[in-house]
């Protein structure tokens, strides 16, 4: 006998291959199963998610627009005013335009690029319309007695800018930031500079909620953790409970307790605390923010660190005491390190969750309650900007993908637990 | 949490110091929640304790704003409640079926790039929502599938499958395979085996990530501001709508449905999970 016999099973094929074959199977069959929801996902998540990206860098407007003149321009070196057959081909294009009525669309964008392009369109619209300019002559010299402005170079530049069919612009705009004539990237004017105060507020709100609520569950599921079973079930509730309410009840609810005539308001007069007549105003502004948003977001702080701390066997802190820590020293050092799990958990789902809100301060953050999901959601049903609300939500969820990355490097998605 | 009598002073102060603070947290938690009992019984339109109501004088209550929840002319709340559920009860159908078997195949030892693929079932429950909405209404308008109910059911399948999947995999998790080979072994096939074994085994993560779906969807309103149009407005888009305009007591009505519907939901999820623990084994 050789030393290479293999091991056959019945049907005379070598075992390895037949467990290999077994083996893909089962790959396949686990597949299979998971197929139907992976492939739902794709086509209606995923891939649209992916949507977003190709919208918030197309481009193609004026490229659309003006195809003739782009391919004369590419000739041109773009140092000095352009030949007569750019200006052929851009009057041509913009004939067309003129009758199907859509220059309005060009002027608009045109204008974003290089201020004062509108008017001088316009001006160039009512020459074609009454169909002044003679074809037969130079167009370059009938054009550039329109308007001084179109025998400047950079106005023929903004055109050529425009020429690539995908652009940044959308995400420099979400950063107060735009491409500036000569192609730098440079920062809008002080006033104007929107944005960065919405990812700022957004990011300071996220982290201030994820620290109270931290600040907050800690003790409770500690206390939860620790107490018999049939107390800390029902005080359980008391965490559940609210993580099972609407949204917007809680919302609704605290709306009633922070107004000027409220419970808390009278709570804070009864003993004493303000005057009658100068009640605080706590609604509408940042405090409103934060407490209603502390108390929606507290139970996914408290049930991570719990299923934690209920891992933690008691006998380590008395443990630490026979060994002659004192009950503070045994808690910091033996019992605080074991939770850290729970707590980067915690508080990595709580900011998560808060850095994406928005309806919670829309309704009770008033002016100062504006996040960046708010901007997104006026961008998309107010202005339809379509591709700037897109550039900002890509944005957000970079941030978001980053900190659902350390996340699942820390603690793992698959260990997730709920209630 | 009797204190050994052995304790020194300071370390009582501190525990009397921590029990308070868990109390008032507690409180903080779920207080809110009792406010709007009271108030949605309210006899006059304002959303304020009335001196009447302090004195428990039986003429401040009333149920005026039931009726009008109810019967109220060009009354909203009848529509969005039919639409919240049944948006609610198909999207968590939708969601049971797919996320199942989606868990039972990442349950399997043999299943290939586990890591990424849960990933990617997880997502729609990381990204924020209202990405998750610009996303699937760009989707549902190129299909012509916004401002209808199956778009809506749709979408709320997409936010609610991480629960199923979550809630199925843990209860798998500690499923014994050995029932299904013994079923197997004794002529079942693998469908036989799944309705007889499995699924029974199984059905109380099955049910508590329904559960999940069903809220998820129940309780949504970003995603459907962007898909719903007239006709699909939900009972949360119509508190949305009232808290910004105006806070009416009829709104409280609503709410105090809600929290009771919510109540109810948390008592069968408590249930739920104490079955699967004891189904696992797990006795505490």
């Amino acid at each position: 006998m050789s030393s290479e016999t293999k091991i056959l099973t019945t049907d005379g094929v070598p075992l390895e291959v037949s467990l290999k074959k077994a083996e893909k199977r089962n790959k396949i069959k686990a597949f299979l199963l998971v197929a139907p929801l992976l492939l739902f996902l794709l086509i209606t998540y995923i891939f649209p998610i992916g949507e977003m990206f190709t919208r918030s860098i197309d481009d193609r407007m004026v490229t659309n627009m003006l195809p003739k003149t782009f391919a004369s321009m590419e000739k041109w070196d773009g140092k000095e005013l352009p030949p007569e057959e750019v200006y052929r081909s851009f009057y041509e294009d913009y004939k067309i335009l003129a009758e199907k009525k859509e220059h309005g669309k060009l002027g608009q964008r045109l204008n974003k690029e290089k201020n004062g392009f509108n008017s001088i369109l316009k001006r160039l619209f009512r020459k074609v319309k009454r169909n002044q300019i003679d074809e037969t002559l130079s167009i370059k010299e009938q054009i550039n007695k329109i308007h001084r402005n179109f025998t400047k170079v950079e106005y023929w530049q903004a055109i050529k800018r425009t020429a690539p069919p995908y652009t940044m612009n959308k995400y420099l705009k979400g950063m107060d930031m735009y491409l500036d004539e000569d192609g730098n990237i440079a920062q809008v004017s002080e006033d104007r500079r929107i944005h960065r105060i919405l990812w700022l507020r957004t990011l300071e709100i996220a982290l201030f909620v994820t620290i109270f609520c931290f600040l907050m569950g800690y003790p409770i599921a500690h206390l939860l953790a620790t107490l018999p079973m049939k107390y800390s079930n029902l005080l359980m509730i008391c965490v559940l409970l609210p993580f099972w309410t609407s949204l917007l009840v809680r919302t609704a609810s605290w709306m009633i307790l922070l107004q000027q005539q409220g419970l808390v308001n009278d709570f804070f007069v009864m003993i004493g605390l303000v005057a009658n007549d100068s009640r605080p105003e706590m609604m509408y502004n940042k405090v409103g923010t934060y407490v209603a948003m502390t108390q929606i977001l507290l139970p996914f702080m408290v049930l991570p660190l719990y299923s934690v701390m209920k891992t933690i066997s008691p006998s380590l802190m008395r443990a630490g005491k026979s060994l002659g820590g004192t009950p503070f020293v045994a808690f910091w050092k033996v019992y605080f390190p074991l939770t850290i799990p729970g707590i980067g958990a915690g508080c990595l789902l709580v900011f998560i969750l808060a850095i994406g809100y928005y309806i919670t301060p829309a309704l009770v953050g008033g002016a100062s309650g504006t996040l960046i999901s708010n901007q997104i959601a006026f961008h998309m049903k107010q202005t339809l900007d379509w591709s700037f609300a897109s550039a900002m939500g890509l944005m957000l969820l970079t941030g978001v993908l980053v900190i659902y990355w350390i996340y699942n490097k820390l603690v793992g998605v698959d260990n997730i637990k709920l209630g | 949490m009797a204190l050994p009598s052995y304790t020194e002073t300071r370390y009582r102060i501190w525990h009397y110091i921590y029990i308070a603070i868990c109390t008032f947290v507690f409180f903080f938690l779920i207080a809110p929640l009792f406010v709007i009992f009271p108030l949605s019984f309210n006899a006059e339109e304002f959303l304020v304790f009335s001196e009447g109501m302090k004195n428990l004088d039986p003429d401040a209550f009333s149920l005026r704003w039931y009726k009008d929840m109810i019967y109220g002319t060009k009354n909203p709340w009848g529509l969005a409640a039919k639409n919240s559920f049944i948006i609610a009860i198909f999207a968590t159908i939708g969601s049971i079926i797919l996320g199942t078997l989606a868990a039972l195949g990442l349950s399997s030892r043999h299943m290939p790039y586990k890591g990424i693929i849960m990933a990617t079932l997880i997502s729609p429950m990381i990204v924020p929502l209202i990405i998750s909405g610009v996303a699937i209404f760009f989707f549902m308008a190129k299909v012509g599938l916004a401002a209808t109910h199956t778009g809506i059911i749709f979408a709320h399948i997409i936010l609610g499958t991480p629960f199923v999947v979550i809630t199925v995999t843990a209860t798998l998790s500690g499923f014994d395979h050995s029932v299904t080979r013994a079923a197997a072994s004794l002529g079942s096939n693998p469908v036989n085996t799944f309705m007889k074994i499995t699924l029974p085994l199984i059905l109380p993560g099955v049910i508590s990530g329904g559960l999940f779906a069903f809220v998820t969807s129940f309780d949504e309103v970003v995603v459907v501001l962007f898909l719903a149009g007239l006709d699909n407005t939900t009972i949360p888009v119509q508190m949305w709508t009232g808290l910004r305009e105006q806070l009416s007591p009829t709104i409280l009505a609503v709410a105090t449905c809600l929290i009771i519907l919510s109540t109810l939901i948390l008592i069968s999820a408590e249930l739920l999970r104490r079955r699967s623990e004891r189904l696992r084994g797990i006795n505490r």
